[in-house]
């Protein structure tokens, strides 16, 4: 193969990490305090949501589904955590407890819409769009219904501690610290402290690594691209199709609960936004880019990592940039179509490899 | 066995028009529980308040009946809105008379609003871009320029005009006294004013003619026929001879000819132009195209259907509020009748199989 | 005798595949040519190539002695070729009229002013047609999806027939088939060349292209190989040439096992291919 034609080639399967790296370039030139430490975990601290919400839906669009349910049963998960949290607190529990069983019980409970998705999807052959559109619009009322509108507050206040923490502090007075934020009285002081990754960043890449590695190198990644691939055959290498479609649903809704117990840690209150939730379609976007065919069969973890942390920086750019956040609209619109026309367009280079 | 062979051909009856007979159960539902339901007046607010999902669902009906589908059309309506607005309150303010600068603005709003269909069917026929990912970076880019066009505020400032159009009905009748047509008669008493009845809001003739229309030709025509047999197989069209690529643009255009008629009739009715308008509409529309009997797989689905669909859900909006129930509730119980909807046209052939 | 169809030098790639090799044939009127080769040889492809399916990059065609440009499947049908496909090309959705007709839909005008499709006219002369062929079908306004395979292979065949087609083509037409519809139709494609009708028939089915075909040409790796009368030769030899332990007309000297072991290999890039495109 020439040269030319090894490049491209490289540049076709890579061109969103390239394009990442440029963006980050092109704002770090462009923009005032953009390449900076605080900056990057600020990005990072944003897309932690949508971070949790692309991976799960790397599963589904690998089988060659669609799980449009996770933004509202993301919303969910989050007022019905924040909501026990918040009662336990009340009743006199110790912290420690409310918070964990607030976190708990609403993962536990959102592998449920999960659950039923995969069984509409797979016993009654409910197309995926609609099952998980219908799960949508349920898993919007219900949450709606639990919090009213309102943001729960009260909750105990050690949640917000953890999701605001960071891993390590330094500080030029007090040095070097982990997980312990150093106490500082002095303004000066406060404003030199540097923040090194933030603890939910940090507990989101452990969860990502490790399901990163179930879908590379364990059986059940290898059948669910199978399956995405071409379920016929997986049928008949004897995958258990259907038992399998439900798990890959539950593990999506896993990943949208965590997004919600996540909210709760960051907001250290549970809301629910009722009337649009973008994050679907944000996910489903980060997924693509990052490599994936919504025909299923294609896609990874680390790309759908690249997709979401290339949708950040736009964000956080054009942001610290001054440009008005709607124009992060027209930039994905037309990132996302050039992302599929370079999938077309280079699977016929390396074909010929 | 008699009785099951009548037992079976009830079911079918019933299967095959479920969406009606629901439809019809819902109004009784809330006629007899809620407060004046079943009056002329809340009957046509039900009609207007559902235009822009009933507009939205005919369009898309047509694209999802090839196979693929718009998530664009959300978004166009306050793409096409606010240009309509603009060039509206543009000419007005340039001295233009309020005829001329309302009816520029609506020509604008729906010529303007054809391109993102052309962008679509380009993106989807011609470069094979999936409609899914085609349409969605499509409602992004079009929200991205609606909100540069009207700088993130809502455009105020329309000529008054549309307001007696939007607002306006087709027929002002006082019982033995009045028969108006258009015009709202001026100068009643407060006891006439009471006692007028106003039939069929222009706004529902527009959306009805224009439904109508497209129901015929999807029905009836040469281009619907072709329309489901692109659904139905495209190799087979394209094998019979259908310019298909050519097809699928008309078939996007169309859809986005829907979104910006009722960014228009949006316009009118609230006599502003906003970007996000119509954006929490597009899923409604989607769902009332299926539970109108449409697969999303394409070659199934009719207008009638889908207007249907769109109903069942604007009587259920409005009926819960009428009833004071909060309307979370909506959300999950279209949640429900969609999934339901789809399990009827699952099972439905397979009674008719049977047979 | 002016053949009816003759295509001289056509060549078809797919990126860095050559699927059809400067290939030529001769179809004269009442013929029925047996177009044979294994998966790969590029037998597919030269029919989607005369059908308009494709478009050649190189070589011309000549119907009724004049040259003729294909471009697109309207092309093929308008000149009187008729295509029937491995996969039928039937819309599932439409019922058994609508998919006579599809793509050329009869009008008529209502109210004096649109046109619209006359179900009626397309009705009756559908029923007509599958009357003649004696294909028995529950109701011309079923779905097609509801039909048998043989069922729908007589759907398909009698849109040719109405058609009035010139040339038929027929891909692998009883793949599908029990016994008996086979035999029918075999037996419809018999009437068919009585009537002057020339077939070209793509088969795996050795003994019937046997019994229908008057002449064979086989076709290896997307050149063709040898040309054979259909009486003067055996399946024996004709499976040889085939799979190319027997050397063909055309000066391919390199017969040996390594090549046959070659065309497996390529076969399914070139199945897989045409899949994509």
């Amino acid at each position: 193969m020439t040269k030319k034609r090894k490049a491209l080639s490289f540049i076709g399967r890579n061109w969103a990490l390239l394009f990442l790296i440029l963006m980050l370039m092109l704002f770090s030139i462009l923009g005032k305090n953009f390449f900076g430490l605080r900056n990057f975990s600020n990005i990072l601290l944003a897309v932690t949501t949508l971070l949790l919400l692309a991976s799960g839906e790397t599963f589904v669009i690998i089988s060659g589904g669609i799980d449009l349910s996770i933004g509202f049963v993301m919303g969910f998960v989050c007022v019905t955590s924040a909501i026990i949290m918040r009662d336990l607190h009340a009743a006199g529990f110790p912290q420690a407890v409310s918070i964990m069983a607030g976190s708990s019980i609403g993962i536990l409970l959102g592998l449920i819409p999960g659950f039923i998705n995969g069984v509409l999807i797979t016993k009654l052959r409910v197309p995926p769009f609609i099952a998980t559109l219908g799960m949508w619009g349920i898993a919007n009322g219900l949450a709606w219904r639990l919090c009213e509108g309102f943001p729960i507050a009260f909750l105990p206040p050690k949640a917000r501690d953890i999701g605001m923490a960071y891993i390590a502090y330094y500080s030029p007075k007090k040095g070097f610290s982990l997980f312990d934020r150093p106490v500082l009285t002095e303004r000066a002081d406060i404003l030199n402290l540097m923040k090194i990754i933030p603890l939910p960043v940090l507990l989101i890449a452990i969860l990502l690594v490790i399901f990163a590695f179930i879908l590379s190198k364990r059986k059940f990644g290898q059948h669910t691209y199978a399956i995405g691939g071409k379920v016929d055959a997986a049928i008949r290498a004897g995958v258990n199709v259907p038992w399998h479609l439900i798990k890959v649903y539950v593990i999506s809704s896993f990943f949208a609960a965590c997004a919600g117990v996540l909210l709760v840690f960051k907001l250290n209150m549970g809301i629910h936004t009722q009337y649009t939730s973008s994050y679907e379609l944000f996910a489903i976007a980060a997924v693509v880019i990052g490599g994936a065919s919504l025909m299923g069969g294609k896609g990874s973890i680390w790309g759908t990592v690249i997709g979401v942390l290339l949708i950040g920086t736009l964000n956080n750019g054009l942001m610290m940039m001054g440009l008005p956040i709607f124009y992060r609209y027209i930039a994905i619109g037309c990132i996302l179509i050039v992302a599929v026309l370079i999938d077309q367009l280079f699977p016929e280079l390396v074909y010929k490899e | 066995m008699m009785d099951n062979k009548n037992l079976r051909k009830i079911l079918i009856g019933i299967a095959g028009r479920w969406t009606l007979i629901f439809l019809a159960l819902e109004i009784i539902f809330f006629s007899i529980f809620g407060i004046n339901y079943f009056s002329l007046k809340n009957l046509q607010n039900i009609l207007l308040a559902s235009t822009t999902v009933l507009l939205l669902a005919t369009g898309e009906t047509f694209v999802i009946v090839t196979g693929g589908i718009d998530l664009s059309v959300g978004f166009m309506v306050g793409f096409s809105g606010v240009i309509c607005a603009k060039v509206m309150v543009t000419l007005q303010a340039a001295g233009a008379s309020q005829a001329v600068a309302i009816s520029s603005g609506i020509l604008a709003a729906l010529l303007l609003g054809l391109l993102p269909g052309l962008v679509n069917g380009l993106l989807v026929a011609k470069l094979r871009v999936p409609p899914f990912i085609a349409t969605f970076g499509m409602l992004g880019i079009a929200y991205g320029f609606a909100e540069i066009i009207c700088n993130n505020v809502p455009i105020m400032g329309l000529p008054t005009s549309v307001g007696s159009i939007g607002h306006g009905y087709l027929i002002y009748w006082l019982p033995g006294k009045i028969f108006a047509f258009l015009q709202k008669p001026e100068n009643l008493t407060r006891l006439e004013l009471q006692n007028l009845v106003s039939i069929i809001p222009n706004v529902t003739v527009i959306t009805a003619i224009v439904i109508g229309i497209f129901a015929f030709i999807l029905a009836r025509t040469k281009f619907g026929q072709h329309t489901y047999a692109i659904g139905g197989s495209m190799d087979a069209a394209e094998r019979a001879g259908i310019n298909v690529k050519r097809h699928l643009i008309k078939v996007y255009m169309i859809s986005s000819f829907f979104a910006s008629l009722a960014g228009v009739t949006y316009v009118l009715r609230f006599i502003t132009g906003r970007a996000p308008a119509g954006s929490a509409r597009l899923l409604d529309a989607v769902v009332a195209v299926v539970i109108g009997g449409a697969s999303l797989y394409g070659g199934t689905g009719t207008i009638l259907g889908t207007v249907i669909g769109a109903l069942i859900i604007g009587v259920l909006e409005i009926g819960l509020v009428n009833l004071g129930i909060p309307t979370y509730n909506l959300y999950i119980a279209v949640g429900c009748i969609l999934i339901f909807a789809v399990l009827v046209d699952q099972f439905f052939p397979e009674l008719v199989r049977k047979e | 005798m002016e053949p009816l169809l003759e295509v001289k030098n056509i060549t078809k790639r797919f990126g860095g595949l050559t699927a059809v090799d400067n290939m030529d044939m001769e179809v004269f009127p009442g013929e029925v040519v047996g177009l044979l080769g294994d998966n790969g040889a590029g037998k597919s492809t030269l029919i989607k190539v005369i059908s308009g399916v494709y478009h050649a990059d190189a070589g011309t065609i000549f119907f009724e002695g004049k040259e003729v440009r294909i471009d697109n499947p309207m092309d093929a049908l308008r000149i009187g070729i008729e295509t029937l496909y491995q996969d039928l090309a039937l819309a599932e959705n439409l019922n058994v009229y609508a998919n006579i007709f599809l793509g050329r839909e009869k009008l008529k005008r209502f109210l004096g002013l649109i046109n619209v499709l006359d179900h009626d006219y397309m009705l009756n002369e559908s029923k007509k047609v599958l009357d003649r062929l004696e294909i028995e079908v529950p109701s011309l306004k079923n779905q097609i999806r509801t039909l048998s395979g043989g069922q729908r292979q007589a759907v398909a065949i009698s849109r040719s027939i109405y058609w009035n087609a010139k040339f038929l083509i027929m891909d692998e037409p009883t793949a599908a088939l029990g016994v008996a519809e086979q035999k029918n139709v075999l037996d419809l494609l018999k009437t068919l060349s009585s009537q002057g009708v020339p077939v070209i028939i793509i088969s795996h089915q050795l003994h019937d292209v046997f019994s229908v075909a008057t002449r064979l040409v086989i076709m290896r790796r997307g050149k063709k190989v040898a040309e054979r009368i259909t009486k003067d030769t055996t399946t024996d030899e004709i499976v040889g040439l085939i799979v190319g332990s027997l050397s063909g007309d055309y000066g391919d000297g390199n017969d040996d096992a390594k090549e046959t072991a070659q065309v497996g290999k390529e076969t399914s890039s070139v199945d897989e291919v045409q899949e994509g495109k």
